[in-house]
Formats: structure tokens, C-alpha cells, sequence
């Protein structure tokens, strides 16, 4: 009986594979058309009520636009910062005994250096003349016989280097043997980037609790989704609907609240621009600056979106693998 | 009982639920394949606990329930949703999803199934015509009657060619008209081939009917009539 049988059907008969495969596409394009129907079918859903999935996505909409304006507004102040770096410099106060000559070559080499884009050797008699005529303390330092005023290099360093760089350098500079004391004009700048460092962390952390806060909208969103679907799913169970059949829609109902909760947010951020561009461009101008406020950019958009969408599924998801398990055929 | 392999096995079931209410005690039947029978008595006697162990809402607390060769003891929790694709469920209620059309609701099994939409469309509409309902095939449940909701029920349970059909009390809310139409649906299902065991109390209706009675009495097999 064990031998091969000639009449005897192959290991996987073909009538029973045909009968297993009718109307039955591979798996890949069986699970492609099935999310491309609950895609569009949770849209549908959506747009069925569009009062209530417009109010939720409003929620998500302007809780993300608060972060993302956040960011838009340090954006602009780094824009603003780098501005200011322009009129950054270093004055590098010379001992007395470096010579006119020692000085100039001095400013020579170190306007070689690399991130200095501009020096200037100020000597101890042009030094006299500026106070003299700046000042107007000349007779009083006619009083004096010696010359008081030692002579300088100014130094501006590229502000292409960032904050961190220019301040090692300028710190090499003092370090020179010639270099009696150096004043380095940085210092507010450097406050004001403190500030700002302190400022995108809590723009941040701003950014995590909203992020948080989405979660917990859509979450609950879907659970009321879930709660009023709560016989449908029972009876999906019953019909043999697998877990993930059933979670599907759920799943896409996250994707499209965070989507519209991401667009009108975007929507928020650009109306918010377009009101306070005028205002700012006045500002600037009485600044003498050409300072243009700037928006979001391709980049920012799309992460902006993308978080949304993100946080929608998560959110939805997070919900769903806990309830949906709870409701089942009694 | 006949020589063909039963469909439906119960060897010494016992079912007591949480509670501590004994709902079926020692119940041992089979049911032949291609069989139609009919599950009786008064209500609370344990039809419905029966048919749910059937259909995997409930496990046994003892004893084997065997369908289709299959003990179901051996079928975990993730294998349930493929075990139910096989069975053909009708309820009472109908359980019918009201915002779909009567087409959706009776391709619901194949969709499941993850069916191409042109054969869903061909057996759905096959289905629908079993039933008399092709005509209503675009119309949303709510705007048909009772006797017609049952049979969208039927037209999806049957879309998917089970090989048991499961009834409870499918016609305990129609009149008696309509539930002498739906059980001559049965029985011509059944003719087709298919098992099918109908949970009903009615017994005025089943009573002319040439189908064996599995008869329950407060948890215990009262006959097991040989057919």
C-alpha cells in the first residue's frame, strides 16, 4: 500500500487547492483591497457626521498649531539672532609694551584665522583722538600726561560659526601674550541664546503634552466610536470577523482625524502669519531691517501633518487593542 | 442514527456558567451530515447555551463537542473567527447591520473571507435570489419587514456555503405565515446539502414538519429520537 499508486492524487490536490483558491486573491492583494475599502470607507463614516469629526479635528487642529507656532516663533528669533550677530565683536585691549608695529602684525595674523572676517588695529594715539573727539572729555585728558588709552584690535568673527565657536576663538584670542584684557561683546548674545535654548526645551516639552493631549482626543473619540459600533462589533465576532478586520476602521478613523486635525493646524498657522506679517514688517522698518517673518516652510508642513497623522493612529490604536477585546458575543 | 459522519457531536456536555446555574447537564447528541433538525423545548431548558457552545461563544464545562470532526476543545481563542467563517449563524433578532445596505450585510462572510469583489458581488446576489430579496438588494434593512430581515439573515448565512447551518429561534418574531415561508427555506437549503440545527419553541410549527426533535428539559436530553 506504500508504494506509488499511479492513480494515486498528489500530495496537494489540485481540485481542493482550486476549490481553497476560488475567489480568493493572494494574500497581499486580499489584505490591499481590504485596507483600500476601510481607507476610504472610515472617511466615508467621517463625513457621515460632520459636525462631530469637524469639532474633533478642530481640538486636534488647534492643539498641534500651538507647538508648531511655537516653533514658527523661535524660528524667527534665531532668524532675528543671526541678524544681530553681525554687529558681534571682540576688542582685544593690547599691553602697553607691544609696539605700533607688533600690533599691526599681530592684527595681520590674526585676520588670517579662520571664522574672522573682519580686524581693525586701533594704536594708543588713534585711540586718544576718538575719545578726544567721541567724548568730550579732551581737556581732561589734557590733564593727564600719559597717554591712558592702550591700543585695541577689533575683532569680528564669522557668525556662521555659532555662538559656541566664536566664543572659543574669541577665549584663544585673549589667550595671546600681547592681549592685556579682551572684551567680548558676545555676552548678551550669549544670554539671549541661553534664553533661547531654554525656550525651544520648553517649547518641547509644550510640544510632548500637546503631542500627549492629541492622544488622549482621539483616544477618546474612538472609544465613543467603538461604544456606539459596540453591536456591530459584536456582531462582526459573530460572523467570524478576525481582530484585525474589526480594528481596521478604527484604525483609519485616527489616520484621517489626525490628518484634518494636521491640515487645520497648518490652516491656523498660515492665517495667524498672514495677521501679524503686516505688524512685523512695520517693526522691522522702524528698525531699518528687512526682516521678513517666515512660515513653516515644505519641511515644517509636512512634519506637521505627519505628527498628526501619527498621533491620530496612535491614539486610535492605543484605544482599540483595550476595548475592542472586551466587547464579545454573550 | 444514521452511518454518515455526524456534523455535530455532543459526548456528555455539561455546562455550568459562572453563576453556578447548571445549563446543560451529561447532553449527548449527534447530528448526521446533510441532516436538518429541530432543538426544542421550553425556554431556559438550554437551546440557546447549546448553540453557543456550537459556535464557540461559550466552552463547554465538560465533555467533548465535536463538529465536523473537529473538537473544538482543540480550537484556541485566535482560531475562532476562522472556525465561525465555516458555520452559517441566524438569530432571533436578526443581528442585521443597520447602516449597510441588504448587499453588504449579506456579503459580510465573504468580505471577511477577503473575497474579490466580483465573485462577493456573483454569491451575494446568488444568495439574495435564494431568498427572494435580489430585488431589495441595494435597500437598508430598516426599511424592510420582519420576515424579510430574516431572510437578508439567511441570505448571509448562507453566502458562504457553510457546512452547518445554526438557527436561534429564527422565527420567534415573525407571525405564523411567515415562519411556515422561512422554514420551507430551510428545508430547501437543507435538500441543497447543507446540516442545519434550528433552535425553536414553536413547537405548533415544526409539529407537521418530518425532521427529528432533539428535545431539552431543564439542561437534560428528554428524547433522542433515531431518524
Amino acid at each position: 500500500m506504500n508504494q506509488p499508486h499511479p492513480n494515486r492524487p498528489p500530495p496537494a490536490s489540485p481540485g481542493r487547492a482550486a476549490r481553497r483558491d476560488r475567489g480568493r486573491p493572494w494574500l497581499g492583494a486580499r489584505l490591499g483591497q481590504q485596507h483600500k475599502r476601510d481607507f476610504l470607507d472610515s472617511l466615508m463614516r467621517l463625513y457621515a457626521k460632520p459636525l462631530g469629526s469637524l469639532l474633533t479635528a478642530a481640538v486636534i487642529g488647534i492643539t498641534l498649531a500651538l507647538p508648531a507656532g511655537l516653533w514658527v516663533a523661535l524660528k524667527n528669533v534665531d532668524a532675528v539672532s543671526l541678524g544681530w550677530q553681525g554687529s558681534l565683536q571682540a576688542s582685544l585691549f593690547l599691553r602697553d609694551t607691544v609696539t605700533p608695529e607688533a600690533g599691526r602684525a599681530l592684527t595681520r595674523r590674526i585676520s588670517q584665522r579662520d571664522g574672522v572676517t573682519r580686524t581693525r588695529y586701533i594704536s594708543r594715539d588713534e585711540a586718544l583722538a576718538e575719545f578726544r573727539e567721541l567724548s568730550g572729555f579732551g581737556d581732561a585728558l589734557d590733564i593727564v600726561a600719559d597717554n591712558p588709552l592702550p591700543a585695541t584690535i577689533v575683532v569680528q568673527p564669522d557668525t556662521a560659526l555659532g555662538p559656541m565657536k566664536i566664543d572659543a576663538m574669541l577665549r584663544s584670542l585673549a589667550a595671546l601674550p600681547e592681549v592685556d584684557r579682551a572684551q567680548m561683546d558676545q555676552a548678551w548674545l550669549n544670554r539671549l541664546y541661553a534664553m533661547l535654548d531654554v525656550l525651544r526645551r520648553a517649547v518641547f516639552i509644550i510640544a510632548l503634552l500637546l503631542g500627549l493631549a492629541v492622544l488622549f482626543i482621539v483616544g477618546n473619540t474612538i472609544r465613543l466610536d467603538i461604544e456606539n459600533r459596540r453591536e456591530e462589533i459584536r456582531i462582526l465576532r459573530l460572523l467570524g470577523a478576525t481582530d484585525g478586520f474589526i480594528r481596521r476602521p478604527f484604525l483609519y478613523a485616527g489616520f484621517w482625524y489626525g490628518l484634518a486635525g494636521g491640515v487645520l493646524a497648518w490652516l491656523l498657522l498660515v492665517v495667524a502669519l498672514l495677521a501679524l506679517g503686516g505688524p512685523v514688517r512695520h517693526l522691522a522698518g522702524l528698525y531699518d531691517s528687512g526682516f521678513v517673518l517666515s512660515g513653516l516652510g515644505f519641511t515644517g508642513s509636512m512634519a506637521l501633518l505627519g505628527c498628526g497623522i501619527v498621533l491620530g493612529w496612535l491614539g486610535s490604536a492605543l484605544t482599540v487593542s483595550r476595548r475592542l477585546s472586551a466587547i464579545q458575543p454573550r | 442514527m444514521s452511518s454518515a459522519p455526524a456534523i455535530i457531536e455532543l459526548r456528555e456536555v455539561v455546562k455550568r456558567y459562572a453563576g453556578g446555574q447548571l445549563a446543560l447537564d451529561r447532553v449527548s447528541f449527534s447530528l448526521a451530515r446533510g441532516e436538518m433538525a429541530f432543538l426544542t423545548g421550553h425556554s431556559g431548558a438550554g437551546k440557546s447555551t447549546l448553540l453557543k457552545l456550537i459556535a464557540l461563544i461559550e466552552r463547554p464545562s465538560r465533555g467533548q463537542v465535536i463538529i465536523n470532526r473537529r473538537n473544538l476543545s482543540s480550537i484556541p481563542a485566535a482560531g475562532i473567527p476562522r472556525y465561525r467563517q465555516g458555520l452559517g449563524l441566524i438569530f432571533q433578532d436578526y443581528s442585521l447591520l443597520y447602516d449597510r445596505s441588504v448587499f453588504d450585510n449579506a456579503a459580510m462572510p465573504l468580505l471577511l473571507r477577503g473575497m474579490r469583489p466580483t465573485d462577493i458581488a456573483r454569491r451575494v446576489d446568488a444568495a439574495l435570489d435564494t431568498v427572494g430579496l435580489l430585488r431589495y438588494r441595494d435597500k437598508l434593512p430598516v426599511t424592510l419587514s420582519g420576515g424579510e430581515q430574516q431572510r437578508v439573515g439567511i441570505a448571509r448565512a448562507v453566502v458562504g456555503r457553510p457546512y452547518l447551518l445554526l438557527a436561534d429561534e429564527p422565527t420567534g418574531n415573525l407571525d405564523p405565515a411567515l415562519s411556515a415561508e422561512i422554514m420551507r427555506l430551510f428545508a430547501r437549503l437543507n435538500e441543497g446539502g447543507t446540516s442545519v440545527l434550528i433552535a425553536t419553541h414553536d413547537l405548533n410549527l415544526i409539529s407537521s414538519l418530518p425532521y427529528r426533535q432533539i428535545v431539552l428539559e431543564h439542561g437534560h436530553m428528554a428524547t433522542a429520537e433515531a431518524s
